[in-house]
């Protein structure tokens, strides 16, 4: 579904962000990619996002090679991702359900049902009733919670989310992580990039550590098994 | 297809509201826009009036071709016929019994007229030709001198060619002012483009970051220039027509005075339709230029 190969960036001014970065990650796995402020980790998930085009080597997801893809192929590629920022570009002068119309809009898809569905997407990260709500009016753990409705909409085969938990308190980045995992255990392939370590013994993913633009480790970390009685 | 239509709609829609959420700027845009459409209209239209005031004004355009004073029914209707071949236009005949009591109920000249022994009035053919071209017009004239019987053609040629030149000056002119204008009007769009842009940066930044393609970004923008453009010319014919039908009935009198029919003719329908399709087409232009400039600094 995604993957990697010796994946270098590069910017003018000579600051290498990623060196030989290579990875795979099947359908509907859930991964971290972790690793201290600096380390890669933003520029990797724009790399991904086509946002940037890497140095060299390649990035495949879903059999497209985004080093090769044509500048006006790149919004349809987008639209089969559910991208979640850090900084979570919400629009404010919109409410919380024309937000999460905004993708559906997008591609065009027919008004009455672009409602059902963002009200459904809405419900499913646990905003039900909150549509005429601007998004100044929530509180970060919701915000948070609108820019996961935004991304899925359009259900899309993969999440990639850049520090979706940065600035919210242990309780709200919990509960963030456990709509992610809603969604992986649906066949969503979810990467998640965070610099919060606290967080990962918790969760049952793959985590893929990055140090200095180096992706140094990878290595599967085991969830508690909350089904026990 | 419905989708590609729903998509128009849509920006369509943004646009209609993008314009009405800011209406004291929009209604400004709108007049700026109109007057500088205005001026150059009203040249047009006046100029457009003063060629058909003078097309009306006796004299102007025809030939006069009077016919030797021996002249009788044969040569008549020799002259009628070659008239006739040489497509030269509209035609009457004026008898020199007609010319003599016109001559005679013109003031003071019915005591001069009585005086006479004799009708010294000739037969004449009256031609208002249908190319009033002044090269045209001159070519046709010497034409005629060269046929039987015809002892003089007259044409008023250097009173023709200096209106037509006047005309053709006025013409130059008037597109010249217009150019300036629509020049000014793809600016104003331009501009007011550029401030949506930079005030709309983080929805486009958004929207593009999740899927939206070049053309969904951009299609609102060029339905608001081309709105705005369409409305704009809409506002000058309103102006143009306005400033028409108060100076109407002045121009009537005058007019009238001359002993004329004419009547200052405003904006036509077709007039409002062109005006409104070149405001669009003006805005949408300002709207593209601004477009590809501005869009690639946000995105």
């Amino acid at each position: 579904m995604i993957t990697a190969s010796d994946v270098c960036k590069r910017y003018p001014e000579g600051r290498e962000a990623l060196r030989n970065v290579s990875f795979e990650i099947t359908t509907g796995e859930m991964v971290f990619l972790t690793g201290h402020s600096g380390a890669g980790k933003s520029t990797l998930f724009r790399l991904l996002a086509a946002i940037e085009r890497p140095t060299s080597g390649s990035i495949v997801i879903n059999g497209q090679n985004l080093a090769s893809l044509r500048r006006n192929a790149i919004p349809f590629l987008r639209r089969k991702l559910g991208l979640i920022f850090q900084d979570r570009k919400l629009l404010f002068d919109r409410n919380v359900l024309d937000n999460v119309l905004l993708p559906l809009a997008i591609v065009g898809h027919p008004a009455k049902d672009a409602r059902r569905r963002a009200q459904a997407a809405l419900a499913r990260v646990g905003l039900p009733g909150r549509e005429r709500t601007f998004p100044i009016a929530l509180s970060g753990g919701e915000q948070q919670r609108l820019a996961i409705a935004r991304a899925v909409v359009n259900r899309p085969a993969i999440i990639l989310a850049d520090e979706p938990t940065a600035n919210l308190d242990s309780a709200s980045a919990g509960d963030i992580f456990e709509i992610f995992r809603a969604f992986q255990q649906v066949g969503v392939t979810v990467l998640i990039a965070t610099h919060d370590p606290l967080l990962l013994p918790n969760m049952r993913a793959r985590v893929l550590l990055l140090e200095r633009g180096d992706l140094s480790e990878s290595e599967q970390r085991p969830v508690p098994d909350t089904s026990a009685p | 297809m419905i989708g590609w239509l729903a998509q128009h709609q849509a920006a369509l829609r943004d646009a209609v509201r993008r314009m009405t959420a800011a209406p004291l700027n929009s209604l400004l845009s709108l007049l700026v826009i109109g007057v500088a459409l205005t001026l150059p209209t009203a040249g047009w239209l006046t100029l457009d009036n003063l060629r058909q005031l003078a097309g009306d004004a006796p004299g102007v355009q025809q030939i006069s071709i009077f016919l030797t004073v021996e002249a009788g029914k044969r040569e008549f209707n020799d002259i009628d016929s070659r008239l006739r071949e040489a497509r030269a236009g509209n035609w009457r005949f004026v008898p020199r019994e007609e010319a003599l009591k016109r001559l005679q109920a013109a003031e003071g000249m019915a005591e001069i007229i009585g005086s006479l022994p004799r009708n010294p009035l000739p037969d004449a053919f009256i031609v208002t030709p249908t190319d009033v071209r002044p090269e045209a017009l001159e070519q046709l004239a010497r034409n005629f001198s060269t046929w039987p019987k015809v002892a003089h053609v007259q044409l008023d040629s250097a009173w023709v060619k200096r209106l037509d030149a006047l005309l053709r000056l006025g013409k130059l002119v008037i597109m010249l002012l217009g150019a300036l204008f629509a020049g000014a009007m793809v600016t104003i769009t331009f501009n007011t483009i550029r401030l949506q842009i930079l005030a709309q940066a983080a929805e486009i930044e958004v929207a593009k970051l999740i899927g939206a393609t070049d053309s969904y970004i951009q299609r609102p923008l060029h339905y608001f220039g081309m709105l705005q453009g369409a409305l704009g010319g809409l506002v000058a014919a309103l102006l143009a027509s306005a400033g028409f039908h108060l100076l109407t009935p002045g121009v009537a009198e005058l007019a009238r005075l001359y002993g004329s029919s004419f009547a200052l003719q405003g904006p036509s329908a077709t007039d409002v339709v062109v005006l409104t399709v070149i405001g669009g087409v003006l805005g949408w232009l300002g709207a593209r230029i601004s477009v590809l400039i501005h869009l690639q600094r946000v995105i």
